[in-house]
Order: C-alpha cells, then sequence, then structure tokens
C-alpha cells in the first residue's frame, strides 16, 4: 500500500540508476537515519547506547569490511580478527607517540596500517583460491596475534600486556578513556560508520566495485575481459583491511576501553565472517542485518528467560544460547542461504506487489 | 653477521652436539603430527565423499571423547561406554545428514562450510549442557591402553618414548591402513569414490546420496572418537582441544583436501618443522612460535604448489 513506485517516473539515466530508486526507500532511510542519530542518543539508555549500538555499529563495521573481500570479491578470509588488531594496535602506538594529533585522525588513519599489513598477507590470493586461502589468511591470523603477545613493543612494554585507552578529547570534549560520555562516543562511532557506508555504497556500485564481482563470478573470465587480477585482488584486500583496522581501532578506543591481545584472536575472525554469511554474502544492508542477529541476539537470550520467571544458572544460559546460536545458524541457511539482505529484498518485493502474488 | 649464525648456523651446531635431544624433539613431532593427521583425516574423508569442508570435525573429537568419558563416570563400564560413543556418533551420523545436509543440498560450499559452523555451536553448547565444561580425565587405563615410558639408547644419550604415543601411531596407522582398504576393495568403498567424484553421475548409476553421507559422516566421527582418546590421554579431555582442528587446518593444505596419504605426510612434516623449529628456532624470535609456524610451512608449500602436496590438479575453463 505505502511502499508502491506507482507514479514515479524516472526521467534520466541517473535517477533509473540511483542505489535507493523508490522515493519511499529514501524516506525510509532518513527516518533510519533520524531514529539513529536523535531519537537513540536522547532517548536510549545508557545500556541500549553502550552495549547493544555501539558494539553492533562497529561489527557492522567490520562486517561490511569483510564483506567487500568475501561477498564482493570472493575471496575467503580468516584473519579479520587479527586486521581489526591491527589498527587497534597502530592506533595506540599513534596516539602515544602523537599526543596531540586528534585522536578520530588517528583512528581513520590507523586503518592505512592495516590496509598495507592486508596487502602483504593478500599476496599469495592470486595463486592460491577458495578454502586453500581461508587457511592462507590463517596463518595472518596466527602470525599477528603472536606478534601481539610476544613482542612487547606493540603494547608498549607494560606489565598488564594489554593495551589501555588514554583519554583524549576533541574541542574540549573527552572522546576516549573513562571520563568521555556514552552519547560522545555513540556519536563518534555513528559518524563514522555511516560516512564509511556511504563510501563503500559508492565503491561497490561503481567501476570498482563491478570488478570485484567479474573476479568473484569467474577469475579467468574476468581477466579475459581485460581486468587485471592481481592490483584488483589486493585492492580488494587493502580496503577490506582498511575497514577492518578500523573498526578494529574503534572497537578498542570507544567500545573496550582496554584490550588484551585475545580479544583479536581467531574466534573474532570467525564471528565477523558469521555476520557476513548470515547477513548475506554480497551486500552492505546484509552486513548490517547480519550484525543485528549475532550480535544482538545472544543479548536478547539473556535477558528473555528472566523476563518470564523461568530460573536458570547463567552457565545454563550460555550452554543452551550456543545450542541455539548453531541451530539458528543451521535454519537461517536452510530457509534462505542467501542471507537475511535476501529475505529483506523478498519482503519489499512481496510489499511492492501487495495484495497481488506478482 | 651475529644474526645470521644465530639463524643459520648455530641451531645445527645445537643438533649436532645433542643428537639424542634431537631425536627426542623429532619423536615429538612425529607423534604430534600423527594425532593431526588423524584429524585432517576426518576432513578428507568427509570433503571426498561430500564437498563439505566439515569445521565440526574438531568438535566432533571433543565430543566424542566426553561422551565416553561422561559415559564411565556415570558408573558405565569402559567397553560398554566405547560401545554406546560408537552408536552416539552414529546417530549424530544420521542426525547430521537428515537435518543439516539434505535440505542444504545443492547449495554454495561456503554455505555448507557456515553450516558446520554451527553444528560446532550446536554440539559445544550440547556437550557442555550434557557433560560440564570442567576438564575430565581420559580413562586411557581402563580402556588397556598402555601408561609409562621406554627409554632407548641413542648416540650417548636418551630418548624417551611414552607408551601411550607409540600405540596413537600404531592405532592410527592401522586406521589408515583399513581406510585405505575400505576405499580400494569394497562395495561402499567402490560407491564412496564414485560419489567423490560426481555426485551426479553416482546418483544416475543408482548409488543413494544419503546413504553415503552417513556412512562418511559416521566413519570421520570414529575418527574422532580414535583422536579424542588419544589425544585425551596424552593430555585431558576439554573443549580446549577444539583449537587443535584449526591446527589440523595446514596440514590439510599441504597435503590437499582429497588425498588420503596427503593428510598423513602433511600431519607428519608438519608436526616435525613444528616442534623442531620451536625448539631450535623459537628462542630467537622470543618463543611461542609454534602457534603460527605450521601455517607459514604450509603457506610457502602452496606458493608452488595450490593444489597441496598431493591433492588433485587444479584445472581451470571458462
Amino acid at each position: 500500500m505505502l511502499y508502491r513506485e506507482a507514479g514515479q517516473f524516472k526521467t534520466s539515466y541517473a535517477a533509473d540508476m540511483a542505489v535507493f530508486p523508490i522515493t519511499q526507500d529514501r524516506v525510509g532511510l532518513a527516518i533510519i537515519l533520524f531514529i539513529a542519530a536523535v531519537i537513540i542518543p536522547y532517548f536510549g539508555s545508557s545500556f541500549l547506547i553502550q552495549a547493544v549500538m555501539i558494539p553492533f555499529l562497529i561489527f557492522s563495521l567490520a562486517a561490511i569490511g569483510l564483506n567487500l573481500l568475501t561477498g564482493y570479491t570472493g575471496l575467503l578470509s580468516l584473519g579479520t580478527g587479527a586486521f581489526m588488531g591491527v589498527g587497534a594496535y597502530a592506533c595506540y602506538k599513534l596516539t602515544t607517540y602523537f599526543p596531540g594529533v586528534n585522536i578520530i585522525v588517528w583512528i581513520v588513519v590507523s586503518g592505512f596500517f592495516s590496509a598495507a599489513v592486508g596487502v602483504v598477507f593478500g599476496l599469495p590470493s592470486l595463486r592460491i583460491k577458495g578454502f586453500y586461502l581461508a587457511v592462507a589468511t590463517l596463518a595472518a591470523q596466527f602470525f599477528l596475534s603472536w606478534c601481539f603477545i610476544r613482542q612487547p613493543w606493540f603494547y608498549n612494554y607494560n606489565a598488564s600486556g594489554a593495551i589501555e585507552v588514554p583519554s583524549r578529547t576533541l574541542f574540549g570534549i573527552p572522546v576516549t578513556g573513562a571520563t568521555a560520555s556514552d552519547t560522545t562516543r555513540y556519536f563518534v562511532v555513528l559518524g563514522i560508520v555511516v560516512a564509511m557506508t556511504w563510501l563503500a555504497s559508492n565503491l561497490v556500485h561503481g567501476r570498482i566495485g563491478r570488478m570485484w564481482m567479474a573476479v568473484r563470478d569467474m577469475d579467468l573470465a574476468a581477466e579475459l575481459i581485460g581486468i587485471q587480477l592481481l592490483p584488483t585482488k589486493l585492492l580488494a584486500f587493502a580496503i577490506s583491511s582498511f575497514y577492518c583496522g578500523v573498526a578494529g581501532a574503534l572497537l578498542v578506543f570507544m567500545w573496550y576501553g582496554s584490550a588484551e591481545p585475545a580479544v583479536f584472536d581467531v574466534n573474532l575472525s570467525f564471528f565477523i565472517l558469521f555476520m557476513v554469511i548470515i547477513g548475506g554474502l554480497g551486500s552492505l544492508t546484509g552486513s548490517f542485518f547480519g550484525a543485528a542477529l549475532i550480535f544482538i541476539l545472544p543479548i536478547v537470550l539473556r535477558y528473555i528467560p528472566p523476563e518470564f520467571g523461568i530460573p536458570i544458572q547463567s552457565a545454563t544460559v550460555d550452554h543452551i544460547q550456543y545450542m541455539v546460536i548453531g541451530a539458528l545458524i543451521v535454519l537461517f541457511l536452510i530457509a534462505e542461504p542467501n542471507g537475511l539482505a535476501r529475505l529483506w529484498q523478498i519482503g519489499k518485493q512481496k510489499l511492492r506487489v501487495w495484495p497481488f502474488p506478482y | 653477521m651475529d644474526i645470521l649464525y644465530k639463524v643459520f648456523i648455530d641451531p645445527f651446531m645445537q643438533m649436532g652436539a645433542a643428537p639424542d635431544l634431537l631425536f627426542q624433539t623429532l619423536w615429538d613431532g612425529l607423534v604430534a603430527g600423527v594425532l593431526y593427521s588423524l584429524i585432517a583425516l576426518g576432513f578428507v574423508l568427509i570433503f571426498k565423499a561430500s564437498g563439505v569442508f566439515n569445521f565440526a570435525q574438531g568438535i566432533m573429537v571433543v565430543f566424542a571423547a566426553l561422551t565416553l568419558v561422561g559415559l564411565h563416570e556415570h558408573g558405565i563400564p569402559a567397553y560398554v561406554a566405547l560401545a554406546i560413543t560408537i552408536v552416539v556418533m552414529f546417530a549424530l551420523a544420521v542426525a547430521v545428514e537428515k537435518l543439516v545436509l539434505r535440505p542444504l543440498v545443492n547449495q554454495p560450499d561456503i554455505i555448507l562450510f557456515m553450516a558446520t559452523f554451527g553444528l560446532t555451536y550446536f554440539l559445544i553448547g550440547f556437550g557442555e549442557l550434557v557433560f560440564g565444561g570442567d576438564p575430565k580425565v581420559m580413562i586411557a587405563d581402563q580402556l588397556g591402553l598402555p601408561r609409562g615410558a621406554i627409554d632407548i639408547k641413542v648416540a650417548g644419550g636418551f630418548v624417551s618414548l611414552q607408551k601411550i604415543d607409540i600405540a596413537a601411531t600404531v592405532i592410527a596407522s592401522l586406521m589408515v591402513a583399513t581406510l585405505a582398504i575400505f576405499f580400494q576393495k569394497t562395495r561402499i568403498g567402490r560407491a564412496l569414490r564414485a560419489v567423490a567424484d560426481s555426485h551426479k553421475a553416482a546418483l544416475s548409476v543408482g548409488i543413494s546420496l544419503e546413504q553415503i553421507w552417513v556412512i562418511v559422516w559416521f566413519a570421520a566421527g570414529l575418527v574422532a572418537l580414535a583422536t579424542g582418546i588419544m589425544w585425551g590421554a596424552r593430555s585431558e579431555v576439554s573443549f580446549a582441544l577444539e583449537v587443535i582442528a584449526l591446527k589440523a587446518l595446514p596440514v590439510l593444505i599441504l597435503g590437499g583436501f582429497t588425498s588420503i596419504p596427503g593428510a598423513i605426510v602433511g600431519g607428519v612434516i608438519i608436526g616435525v618443522g613444528e616442534k623442531v623449529g620451536e625448539f631450535y628456532w623459537g628462542p630467537l624470535l622470543g618463543s611461542g612460535i609454534e602457534t603460527w609456524l605450521a601455517y607459514v610451512i604450509a603457506l610457502v608449500f602452496l606458493l608452488f604448489r595450490p593444489q597441496g602436496l598431493f591433492g588433485e590438479k587444479i584445472i581451470e575453463r571458462i
């Protein structure tokens, strides 16, 4: 009823090719942004902002990063956690060496370090494909994790072996560290995530995105039509790692406040991969859906049983949570192997033609 | 110069100076390699027959071992518990085929890979719920596994061989031999190879895919049980064992995803390379290089042979 494109005539090619061709989509996006930027920070509880929204946005960003690599370019990577770690540690080192520089600048710059590391570990991708490449990226994961644990230079030789986020201010307002308010940090994260999502959307709809998708669909054929494989694949690794690096820096500086090397272990890589696959390979919206499902679902599962007055020990909740998540992953894959993004698309299509089936 | 000496000369000097220590390291590496091979074998079996990259193999090892120990804790005699565990692994194979594989037939590889992740999570939760998350002691004695060590005189020193390690090596060899004969000589083995070659062709000559998948997952479950017993007897049965599944991955890519001999040879190369590297070169880098050395060894091999040592040659067509 409301979601109809009837009467919306496209008069130019640009309008026809727009990312959101239907007015309702644009209105919907504006409403979502309004809720995210105004309603949540002013009316949301501290718990909602600090424990749900900030990590959700950060994980979405990391999922977008991995999606650019795995979903759009077809290169399976299990090194996401390590690339996020590179971002976090780079940001930490930079801000200890140059404390005067704006922390947001360093968060973004640390992405470039991550990108450089990503390119190095992406080099084998020209020769190695499929699951073999996934295992090759595990080399990056384990090597970098080992560096964070065993090389004291990374954590400034402090005794705990963990990195502590120092207090940094922006125009006199504390942004990181213990004194920063939830709302400030939320706005920083939201700003960066929205800007980078917009950037990613433009990337994948442009020439570079098309090159990536050609490589994904069949790299040999892509090479034959004149796409240089090595630069394209390395670019995918670089940009993907850039996104992961920024997400990693945000994770430590805006959410955890301090981090041990164990944060960036292989489980984080799997966690992000879950989000990408459940959300939908090759879909930016899907990255948000996936992050929401994988990250928010456990929180909901934790709070539902007490609401119904079911007394369960917290250890048992943990176990049941694992079982439920495992079962849900399988169920979702059976119901819609192309991920939540596809379900969303189907839903929209149904709305468009409602009440007719097609 | 100093660093070159430390990297290229000093470790070999150490090896020459204390050959018994070298043999001990090699033996430790060999045993670790055999156990990696066993896990890799479980992967290869399933990958060959169904093209599924079964991430859950590691948790199947833990689950099998936990079931065995957990049943024994409830007062069931060791051998009866072993038999029940085998039945449980069969039930798991049937359940996986019915509930996970069959609905997902014809989906891309990555989706099936993801589904085994779901299975992993489910089994972790289920195992902890039923048997508790605490580490348990493997019932090695009750199962008649030997314990203690044999000392062998080598080059003016001793090499200490744990009896359980010898048993592990023997059992692993027997298992591989059995599987090889099973694959080559029996009717079901031939059907398995046919399925591995082409699902469609196998279906068209009347081979039941469902049946084959159950058999393969059951075989992988048995391999997991053997691995769990061996590994559990060396340390203890806990969910920390799950990480050894990740150790099996470099073995797998080194040997090739589709080759049983590859899994064995790859396992030994990785096991020995890892232990020798850690022992002689580890101190240079600040120790703990065991965690990533295996992957780097595998990566170097892969750069020269992208399909692994024994994998089928990758042919690409447009």
